[in-house]
């Protein structure tokens, strides 16, 4: 390049330009942006809103829905959707922030919980007397501050270690934390697997403040929770967020840049387990105890679902993220009305069926077709074999009719089920691998085939099910869209 | 001689000083002392060694080739164990008449370990084919966290199927529970079940190495996971030689899986976690990438685990297990036959 060419003016660039962002993401920016249609323009509006409005839209979601409910509900929707919110935007500052795989995030949350159980309860185990009843204003303090150091203790340790390997250490940290608290506490302070009870509610300044009921622990859990969001928002605008994201995009980079990226990692690592800390202290408190099955591989893949569905590193992404996986995970609980699963199930099955057809005509000829070939199979199947279609509908409801006349519901319906399911998993792999109009030829008798399988096997089991439903949900996340909801696209710079 | 042989022949030496301590002290200083006991405890570890030995190989080739830790890989050695207890009960079970005893009980197995290792193989090759293929260009952390989905789907869609107690693989006739007493009625015991299972999973090994050092497939599985990128350009498909590989090591673990069913004559849908965070720990040790690292960190696991079992109790051999997989972790990284990753910029 000679020296009379002028580099690009200035001046052509617009003047609101953020700080760090040069000419070609800014361009990638530009070209995401036109997306079209409604979710585009939806996408793009959430985009430019300022995150002071991001929130003002936020808060009515969480608060609104939760105002007349009874109280079981309120503690079933409200108090674990907000629980959850907290452990995914703390989980989001190791994962989303730093884009480190922590799999043992979860044992920080229980670290939390008994800890608080420790210093603010009365109870005796085993010879040994706990009677601290420790204020909520020291006893939560006092928590975090423990599970950050944990945090920072198990973070150093495996400072040399590669990402990858990192993330069995953690693995074998949670799993250890579990079998700890559940056989192999030599003394008996963890109390096994019946875990600490009476605890006691949160209590600050001797009493003057105490949160007792389930409507005040959600006031208190939603101001927490709004709290911490304004503190992560500032935080991931600031210095050190701007570290751990440049060392999660490039650590060599970063390195070069005079980063300290091992001491930062860190820092984010021990910042999410006092996170997690913090939400463990005030479940304890919530459900006054703590139990080792509350902290296991399950929670721990419930709060990997938050967080990969509402998009790593964004925050509004955790809080919509929770609302949806949470309330899904209580409605496909096994003390839940098994018709509210159902009606969930078939609205999640018509909507991925609406996603995965682009055109209207396919999708009709799809729906349609379902609906035809179900009545079709059920009375061909009904006049051969009528112990193929005599079977009980599970708890049915207003669909019971409808379920009757278009699912085969066999008599002894177990064997079968099983060979559905199977059935069901190569029909899915077959799907994928269709185009064009042999798709739909064998969505149809798939649709049919989830209906059966859901009737026969599934509804049985909602809590299984739902297991099996977020494993699927993390496989299906990652390799169609990969940056969730909200997230923003990895820009990849060849 | 090369650098990198040099630092293996040391980890070697370091590795004959501490059993040779560790044999002198459980044999004449432990509380238990004596022979017999050290000699029992070292054949079940070498059983169960070679075990986590077959799984091991599964992680580290899959390891090697796309640097990818497989979380899912316990859960095939699962589904493995799972299909060979289908394959069991389709025959009629060890019990069944129609069965002649001795030749009879040996083809069930032998259909046993076809079935399973050809089911965990398709399935090994549709979990790579969804889960991991498009992903392959994605940031690291992508395929971690879905194979952490895949491993959870496998675990509970077998909790849905098959509930949640244990299924006894009832081979008690399959292969007789006698064995060969070494030196008297009060010496060593080996179990012709334990000798099958030492003899079959060697064969598989050899197979393996055979496989990787002479065909032409194990040349592209070398190349390949040299440089991806370069091997494309020679012309090999990468898509087909990764598929395979997983194939193979999935194969593997699903003969790992009858073994360990046999062995314990029980299978239930958690077994894959904890044998596969072992045969994990056994391709770290080892060395992560390297065949003979996985093989030889089976065996030291396997011993490890039995000696703990024997000398401390049951609850800490895991303890103890994955005590050595963080000490390895934090001393020498790359294990004992890995090579230092160098970091390309």
């Amino acid at each position: 390049m000679s020296d009379t060419e002028h580099p690009p003016t200035p001046e052509s660039e617009p003047p609101d330009r953020k700080i760090g962002v040069d000419q070609w993401v800014a361009q990638a920016d530009d070209r995401r942006q036109k997306a079209t249609g409604l979710g585009g323009r939806i996408a793009h509006i959430w985009r430019i809103l300022p995150p002071a409005g991001k929130l003002a839209l936020l808060t009515p979601a969480i608060v609104v829905p939760f105002l007349g409910i009874s109280n079981g509900n309120l503690f079933n929707y409200g108090i674990f959707i907000l629980i959850y919110a907290l452990l995914a935007l703390g989980l989001n500052v190791v994962l989303g922030f730093a884009g480190l795989l922590d799999l043992g995030y979860v044992a920080f949350f229980g670290f939390g919980a008994y800890i608080y159980a420790f210093l603010s309860s009365a109870h005796s185990e085993k010879g040994h007397v706990y009677a601290h009843h420790w204020d909520a204003q020291y006893s939560i303090p006092v928590a975090v501050a423990i599970c950050a150091l944990l945090g920072l203790f198990l973070g150093s340790s495996s400072r040399r270690l590669l990402g990858d390997y990192l993330a069995i250490v953690t693995l074998f940290f949670g799993q250890a934390f579990v079998v700890f608290t559940n056989a192999a506490d030599p003394y008996g302070i963890t109390n096994g697997s019946n875990g600490l009870a009476n605890i006691d509610p949160l209590t600050f300044f001797g009493g003057h403040l105490t949160i007792h009921t389930t409507r005040g622990y959600y006031w208190f859990l939603l101001a927490v929770v709004m709290l911490m969001l304004v503190v992560l928002h500032f935080l991931s605008e600031s210095r050190t967020g701007r570290a751990w994201k440049a060392s999660r995009e490039d650590p060599l980079a970063a390195e070069q840049m005079g980063i300290p990226v091992n001491r930062i990692k860190i820092m984010a690592f021990s910042f999410g387990a006092g996170i997690a800390g913090l939400a463990g202290s005030i479940f304890a408190a919530v459900q006054t105890g703590a139990f080792p099955q509350n902290f296991g591989t399950a929670v721990l893949i419930l709060i990997y679902a938050v967080v990969i569905l509402g998009g790593t590193g964004s925050l509004t992404g955790m809080i919509v993220g929770s609302i949806v996986i949470i309330a899904s995970n209580q409605a496909l609980d096994s003390t839940s009305p098994p018709n509210q699963a159902r009606v969930l199930f078939y609205a999640v099955l018509i909507a991925a069926v609406l996603l995965t057809m682009k055109t209207w005509p396919k999708r009709i000829a799809a729906l349609l077709g379902a609906a035809v070939f179900g009545l079709v199979l059920h009375a061909i199947v009904g006049a051969v074999w009528s112990n193929g279609t005599n079977g009980q509908v599970t708890s049915g409801g207003f669909l019971t009719g409808v379920i009757k006349h278009w699912v085969l519901m066999p008599v002894h319906p177990h064997r079968l089920a099983i060979w559905g399911y199977l059935l069901l998993i190569v029909c899915v792999v077959v799907l994928v691998n269709l185009k064009g109009w042999w798709r739909i030829l064998v969505l149809v008798p798939t649709l049919s085939l989830t209906a059966f399988v859901w009737e026969n096997l599934m509804i049985l089991q909602p809590a299984v099910t739902r297991a099996v439903l977020f494993g699927l949900l993390l496989i299906a996340v990652m390799t169609i869209r990969p940056q969730g909801l909200f997230g923003s696209a990895k820009v990849e710079i060849v | 001689m090369s650098e990198t042989t040099r630092a293996q022949l040391k980890g070697l030496a370091g590795l004959a000083v501490i059993l040779a301590c560790w044999t002198v002290y459980a044999v004449y200083f432990s509380p238990t002392q004596g022979w017999t006991f050290y000699l029992q405890l070292t054949v079940n570890g070498i059983i169960l060694g070679s075990v986590y030995a077959l799984i091991a190989l599964g992680y580290t080739m899959v390891y090697g080739i796309l640097k990818l830790l497989n979380f899912a890989h316990g859960d095939v050695f699962m589904v493995g164990a799972f299909i060979a207890f289908g394959v069991l009960t389709l025959l009629g079970g060890a019990y069944n008449p129609a069965i002649p005893a001795g030749a009879g009980g040996a083809l069930i197995v032998l259909c046993m370990f076809a079935a399973a290792m050809l089911g965990s193989g398709v399935l090994g090759v549709t979990i790579e084919r969804f889960a991991y293929r498009p992903l392959r260009n994605a940031p690291r952390i992508a395929p971690l966290i879905s194979a952490l989905g895949v491993a959870f789907f496998l675990e509970n869609s077998m909790l849905l199927l098959f509930g949640s107690g244990f299924r006894t693989y009832n081979g008690f006739d399959l292969i007789s529970y006698n064995g060969i007493h070494l030196g008297g009625a009060n010496g060593v015991f080996i179990q012709y079940l334990g000798l099958m299972v030492i003899v079959s999973s060697v064969a598989l090994m050899v197979a393996l190495i055979a496989l990787v050092r002479w065909t032409q497939l194990g040349r592209a599985m070398r190349a390949v996971s040299f440089d991806r990128e370069a091997s494309a350009m020679m012309g090999i498909d990468i898509d087909r030689v990764i598929a395979a590989t997983f194939f193979i090591g999935s194969a593997l673990a699903g003969a790992a899986g009858v073994m360990f069913g046999l062995l314990y004559s029980q299978v239930y849908h958690l077994m894959g976690f904890f044998a596969g965070l072992k045969g994990f720990t056994a391709a770290v040790v080892g060395g992560i990438g390297s065949i003979p690292g996985a093989m030889l960190g089976g065996l030291l696991v396997g011993l490890v685990e039995s000696w703990a079992q024997g000398y401390l109790n049951g609850n800490v051999a895991d303890l103890v297990v994955f005590g050595i997989l963080i000490a390895v972790m934090l001393i020498r990284p790359r294990g004992l036959f890995g090579t230092p990753e160098l970091q390309k910029v």
